[in-house]
């Protein structure tokens, strides 16, 4: 990451801070003249579109410095980000999409901190393969990193365009400059809005490594806790959801889906189907059937009706749900070392444990939906999908279509936690879009479909040892970690379940591990902890015998819960109290803070154990996002019910440094809800299937948590570190929510349990009568 | 032709009398706010009220609505006047993805219209049959407790309907 | 004023003075006097872990912890409220706190509560605590109860005072009458596990307590047993030669429902069942079996039986699409109060062919003599327990107004329960629709 020089005061100064105070002839921060900006840029803004994106190489060339900051790097180009438009509104554009995370509302901040305008002004585009920068997924937690921090330096650095074009207008320094409201104001009270001066002109020009962001102290909307932008309409029946879109002549669309992953269509009679009222089409494709119709409640008819009349032969594909781990540790699988060397330790180990966890599932409220519109030769397709230029990519594979032809738009769904069925429904819009041109049509994926067919988090086994020596040190480490992979998102078409059952199939892609430092199943698996002698190895498993792909966390959930709960193993063992365990074995001062103010916040050192009658404990755990992004500390209170198992979270204390925080309640409200999703899965989930198909087919069968069990408090603490980087909030509290669980349980029924989920059932087993 | 009452206007409907409600609501009178989770009435997403009820929109056919009261979200205030279900959501950001939360504001309402000031035991127990994947529970227990109070006149909250 | 006529007078006085004798009889026959035995409880470390084990599971067969917990209290800890027609009673405390549960009980003080309704202030018992099942229980499993409980934490919770009309020493005269104290005599003409299955289901697992008629003292009229009852406003269907069940219940049939509460051949274990379900789920499955084969012989000769129907597995081929609603065959608008029409377009799309929910011809509930459990489960629908996979059905409570509801159960009795119709189906959704006296007071 460049460092960010920061302004100081209100009015900027243009070009290169100089050090000796002197000011230069003004030349604008970007080396240019207004003359010779004019003169090489001329006509109207250029479209983003028509222009070849710029690879990494060419762009780094066309810098001054090696790296420009975030996104900038893949789309240097400033307008491909910031718009000015004639009546003054500023239009930004993101290739990262909103699902409930508040990113645009964040990003909105970003903008109009550094435009100095309110955010009303400003109008937020979400990725679209014809509008936007190509930012790949919004997955990872890196919105922030990549998206707010180009944006950031591209408003920066926008604005400084502006400023020089205004003191070449008025003929003054730069820095005599005072900017407002979007507006441009000289001393003597002359002043100029950004669409003047703008107006027929283009910031087509390049993005520079550093820029001048405004000064932490003179903030006025990051940092602040402003409200999100999306709440009110989806509050008040807006059209906020590709749910919600209606286009003119548009159809209603439903899948008759296989019923397991080997089905395969032996015969199909549609001959009833297509006498039902409204039924328009029954299209297939080798095992690929849908119906369509005029109106929704016609479309899901006729899709019974078609399923009625389709014949399937399937095949028992899969092993026995008890064997889910054994099968684990024998499919074939490549070893990475990812940490330390390969000789195994000769010590013996003072702790050794393996923990478990099972197929968990997104489980998004709302089932997966797309529209699709082929008209022209043109391809078009409203998604929620994470990934609308990846997804762009792999619907024009699957369809033969040019690339050019395909466009996809994203507009949300609900939170989707990762690769849900959504790329699967866009495909799915898309293959009955071209079978129906001219007309848009809708999918719209049953409850039964989305759970039976969506990617699943990946089953992982892990093993940890470790050695303490006399003064209670860790001194060796050894941890394993078995999984599948973690992404499986298109991409290749190969991806699309879809492209799976037609004549001519594509098939599943051997999927690769995502590479150290992020990982993906060995995500988090090397501890941050110092410790003297360390190894860690990932199998990675490439064929996997149920769809698994990118849940909220990836491998993180699980290594993470393996980890801290290890660690309260070991201190139980050096009989060392867990956080001051984990302290001593912590360089990382940031790492320190969020657990030091999670436990003062939780009362950590004044809690009482298992007071008369109540099984009460307390859990800690602690994890730093891929060691890379965010830190979360976690101290959970739990009421163990020894006749039931049930446990009862009492409340929950989090502290969490992101880094520069862009909006606090944003950051709070992920933490809460990650928190919550992290307890669900940790004491109820775990997808079931027979041996041929999954049975987790809808909220009776694959139960989440619901108000009655949620905590009464979660309280969350942030530690905000104003200029730093962005460091993504998201996904930092899968993990340690989870051990901090088992952690507390441990502390107030006596009992370890390393296998998730944590039920009242095994709870109950490992307390006994 | 099935006339529904929406919201206390009367809507002509020419729609199979077995279509559940939330298709009606969505296709044919552009109501946004019922929303599809599931079709099977295990989630609440497409809560609306009927007769002052929480009813699942999802698994009520046009038939048995006739000349009965229906109230959608939109029925409680729109976003330049929201009601004060509503405005509590705003006030406390009771959202993450918003997904689920119009059919938790109507669940609320049938509450609150039937029960003013609820215990927050009542509140939790009454809301238990409504999902949310997001973890926004907390502050939608904040957001329903905040809107009993405004609409008790105890604390002077948002705009009023 | 008319006079009262001599001859009525005189039956008059001899009725009293037969209660007064009768009382003062029974008040001999079973006064008891507060328990002289050691006051304190030896610590668990004592018992034997076995015999703990053991007393977990005969525990389950009794249900104690579902009357014995309330909603959001302490398991064991007492406080729900269970409402008969003489008032409300709370369920006690039974850990082994010493003042406010039985930690000061002795192994005799428990016998004496379990097999004669006596505490151990030497009161008597209310029985809405079952004694009079409990009193077939066997001193051994008794005493495997009382270590199971003896070891359960502690629990501080004083439990509410009763509001009941009938005073304590008024039981003697109810114990003299229905009490019939001892254990069973195992009957040679049948085999050891429907021996078993008599002894739990008569003695521990006290089924008639629900499934068996009450005359008007609150007592279960003997020559009814298990002819069918209720609980909290839910039937207990019966369990005897009367089942109204519509196809013969097999034991292994029996033995699934017990322990999971779902036959796919006859319904879930709803309302006041489910709980029983849940707790038969622990227990051993040869305990489940004998209770099951004892139920099964009773209900053998039943008349409802058509067949030894398998039953109907819902989610079979093709279930997993079944999330679509609607049948083939148009509705007419002016069908809103027409039973057949309202089932077709709002519940055949899960019932039919048992896809999602049970088929209809095959549930006990339209069966049945009366339409209570059917209108409950219409109204509230049926709900897994807290985190659990089960069965999950809506409530339809507000979807159905009046004008529908009753129609609706109306038809599905002419459809699929082959059988006269019930009587006043309006009174009966009336009286469903009213919320139940009983209230939990919280255990402090």
């Amino acid at each position: 990451m460049s460092a960010k020089p920061f302004l100081r005061g209100r009015s900027c100064a243009m070009g290169q801070e100089t050090g000796s105070g002197s000011r230069s002839k003004f030349r604008s921060g970007l080396g240019l003249t207004r003359r010779e900006f004019v003169a090489g840029a001329g006509a109207l803004i250029v479209s983003f579109a028509l222009l070849p994106r710029l690879s990494a190489g060419q762009a780094a060339q066309d810098a001054r410095a090696p790296t420009l900051p975030g996104s900038l790097k893949d789309t240097p180009m400033l307008d491909a980000w910031i718009r000015v438009g004639a009546d003054g509104t500023i239009t930004v554009f993101t290739g990262k999409v909103e699902f409930g995370q508040g990113v645009k509302t964040a990003l909105v901040q970003l903008a109009a901190e550094e435009l100095f305008v309110g955010p009303a002004r400003i109008e937020l585009v979400t990725a679209d393969t014809s509008r936007t920068p190509n930012e790949g997924y919004t997955a990872g937690s890196n919105s922030m990193k990549d998206s707010g921090t180009a944006i950031m330096n591209a408003a920066a650095q926008v604005r400084e365009m502006l400023v020089g074009m205004a003191a070449s207008r008025f003929g003054v320094a730069a820095d005599s400059l005072s900017v407002q409201d979007g507006s441009i104001r000289a001393a003597d009270g002359r002043s100029v809005a950004y669409a003047e001066l703008v107006a027929g002109q283009s910031l087509h020009v390049p993005a520079q490594p550093q820029s001048r962001l405004r000064d932490a102290k003179s903030r006025t909307i990051v940092g602040k806790a402003l409200p999100r932008l999306d709440i009110p309409g989806k509050l008040t029946g807006a059209v906020a959801y590709v749910h919600d879109l209606r286009l003119p002549n548009m159809v209603h669309a439903r899948i008759v889906r296989p019923p397991s992953y080997g089905a395969r269509l032996r015969a199909l009679d549609s001959s009833a189907t297509e006498k039902v009222p409204g039924v328009i089409k029954v299209v297939r494709d080798g095992s690929f059937v849908a119906v369509v119709a005029d109106r929704e409640f016609q479309a899901i008819g006729a899709m019974r009706s078609l399923f009625r009349g389709a014949t399937w032969d399937e095949q028992a594909t899969l092993s026995p749900q008890s064997e889910v781990y054994a099968e684990l540790q024998s499919l074939p699988h490549d070893d990475y070392l990812i940490r330390g060397d390969a000789t195994p330790s000769a010590k013996t180990w003072s702790v050794e444990s393996s923990y478990r966890r099972p197929y968990q599932m997104h489980a998004a409220i709302g089932p997966s939906c797309a529209v699709a519109l082929f008209e022209a030769g043109k391809l078009t397709v409203w998604t929620h999908s994470q990934g609308v230029y990846p997804l762009k990519g792999a619907i024009a594979e699957m369809l033969r279509l040019p690339a050019e032809a395909v466009r996809c738009i994203h507009m949300e769904g609900s939170g989707c936690y990762g690769h849900n069925a959504a790329d699967d429904a866009a495909a799915d819009a898309a293959l009955i879009a071209v079978a129906i041109p001219g007309r848009p049509v809708r999918v719209q994926w049953m409850r039964e479909q989305e759970n039976l067919w969506e990617p699943f988090g990946s089953a992982m086994l892990t093993t940890a040892k470790a050695t303490l020596d006399g003064q209670g040190t860790i001194t060796d480490w050894q941890f394993d970690v078995w999984s599948g992979t973690h992404s499986s998102r298109p991409g290749q078409a190969g991806n699309l379940a879809a492209a799976w059952l037609l004549q001519s199939p594509f098939a599943l892609p051997t999927p690769k591990p995502i590479p150290q430092p992020e990982g993906g199943g060995d995500r988090n698996a090397v501890p941050l902890y110092d410790i003297a002698n360390a190894r860690v190895a990932h199998h990675f498993i490439p064929k996997m015998p149920l769809r698994v792909s990118a849940l909220r966390s990836l491998g993180a959930y699980m290594n993470v819960f393996s980890i801290e709960s290890f660690m309260d193993e070991l201190a139980l063992a050096a009989k060392v109290d867990p956080v001051v365990f984990r302290l001593r074995h912590l360089k990382d001062a940031r790492a320190q803070d969020v657990i030091r103010l999670a436990a003062e916040r939780f009362g950590w050192n004044n809690f009482q154990e298992r007071e008369s009658g109540k099984r009460r404990g307390r859990g800690f755990a602690f994890a730093r996002y891929k060691n890379l992004g965010a830190y979360a500390a976690v101290a959970m209170e739990v009421d163990v019910d020894r006749e039931s198992g049930r446990i009862d979270v009492v409340r929950v204390v989090a502290a969490v440094d992101s880094g520069d925080v862009v909006n606090p309640d944003g950051i709070r409200n992920q933490i809460e809800g990650g928190i919550v999703q992290s307890l669900s899965w940790s004491l109820y989930e775990s997808v079931a299937f027979d041996d041929t198909r999954i049975t987790s087919r809808d909220w009776s069968s694959y139960p989440i948590m619901r108000f009655a069990s949620v905590p009464r408090s979660i309280d969350v603490h942030i530690i905000d570190r104003p200029g730093a980087p962005f460091l993504g909030t998201g996904e930092a509290a899968q993990g340690p929510a989870a051990a901090a669980l088992a952690n507390a349980l441990a502390s107030a029924a006596g009992v370890r349990i390393r296998e998730l989920p944590l039920t009242s059932k095994r709870v109950k087993a490992a307390i006994g009568v | 032709m099935i006339t529904l009452n929406v919201n206390g206007r009367a809507h002509e409907v020419d729609a199979d009398p077995a279509t559940p409600l939330l298709y009606v609501l969505r296709n044919d009178l552009k109501l946004n706010g019922a929303k599809f989770g599931c079709g099977l009435g295990q989630c609440g997403a497409c809560t609306v009220m009927v007769d002052g009820e929480a009813v699942y929109s999802c698994l009520t056919p046009i038939l048995l609505l006739q000349g009965r009261a229906i109230k959608t979200l939109e029925g409680l205030g729109s976003a330049e006047r929201p009601g004060p279900l509503q405005q509590a959501f705003i006030d406390e950001q009771a959202a993450q993805c918003g997904y689920c939360i119009p059919g938790m504001i109507m669940r609320a309402q049938a509450l609150l219209e039937r029960n003013p000031s609820p215990s927050d035991d009542e509140i939790r127990a009454h809301m238990n049959p409504g999902l949310c994947r997001c973890g926004t529970h907390i502050r939608i227990l904040r957001a329903v407790h905040r809107a009993s109070k405004t609409m008790q006149g105890a604390i002077p909250g948002g705009k009023r309907a | 004023m008319e006079r009262t006529r001599p001859s009525k007078i005189i039956p008059a006085l001899i009725g009293a003075l037969a209660v007064a004798i009768g009382f003062a009889w029974a008040m001999d026959r079973h006064a008891s006097f507060a328990s002289t035995a050691s006051p304190s409880s030896p610590p668990d470390a004592t018992y034997d872990p076995t015999l703990i084990a053991k007393g977990a599971w005969l525990a389950a067969i009794g249900n104690c912890n579902t009357c014995h917990t309330a909603s959001n209290g302490r398991t064991f800890a007492g406080g729900r409220a269970l409402s008969t027609p003489f008032g409300t009673i709370y369920a006690t405390n039974i850990t082994p706190d010493p003042e406010t549960g039985i930690g000061r009980w002795s192994r005799s003080d428990f016998l004496r509560a379990m097999q004669q309704g006596v505490d151990r202030e030497g009161r008597h018992l209310y029985p809405a605590f079952p004694y009079d099942h409990f009193t077939h229980v066997a001193d051994e499993d008794v005493n495997a109860i009382y270590a199971f409980l003896m070891t359960r934490d502690p629990v501080r919770a004083q439990t509410p005072a009763n509001r009941i009309l009938v005073p304590r020493p008024a039981i003697a005269v109810w114990k003299a009458l229905y009490l019939k104290p001892g254990p069973l005599v195992p009957d040679a003409a049948h085999d050891a596990s429907w021996n078993r299955g008599r002894y739990l289901v008569d003695g521990l697992a006290h089924c008639g307590a629900c499934h068996t008629p009450r005359n008007a003292l609150g007592a279960e009229k003997e020559r009814e047993d298990l002819a069918g009852g209720t609980a909290e406003g839910w039937q207990a269907p019966a369990l005897n030669e009367t089942s109204p069940a519509p196809s013969l219940w097999t034991t292994e049939q029996l033995v699934a429902y017990l322990r999971t509460g779902f036959s796919a051949g006859h319904g879930t274990a709803a309302g006041t069942m489910a709980p029983v379900a849940h707790n038969l789920s622990t227990v051993p499955e040869v305990e489940v079996k004998a209770i099951a084969v004892y139920i099964a012989a009773r209900m053998g000769a039943s008349t409802g039986a058509r067949a030894t129907a398998a039953g109907n597995a819902p989610g079979g081929p093709g279930a997993a699409e079944w999330s679509a609603r609607g049948e083939d065959v148009p509705v007419d608008a002016n069908k809103a109060t027409d039973g057949d029409a309202i089932y077709r377009t709002a519940c055949a799309d899960c019932h039919d062919g048992g896809r999602r929910g049970i088929a209809l011809d095959l549930s006990t509930s339209v069966t049945d003599t009366t339409p209570a459990n059917l209108i409950r489960v219409t109204l509230d629908g049926i709900h897994p327990r807290e985190g659990e996979k089960g069965e999950l059905m809506p409530a339809f409570r507000g979807a159905l107004d009046d004008t529908q509801l009753a129609p609706l159960i109306v038809f599905l009795r002419t459809r699929f329960g082959h059988a006269p119709p019930w009587q006043d189906v309006g009174g009966e959704v009336a009286r469903a629709k009213r919320p139940l006296e009983s209230e939990d007071r919280k255990s402090s």
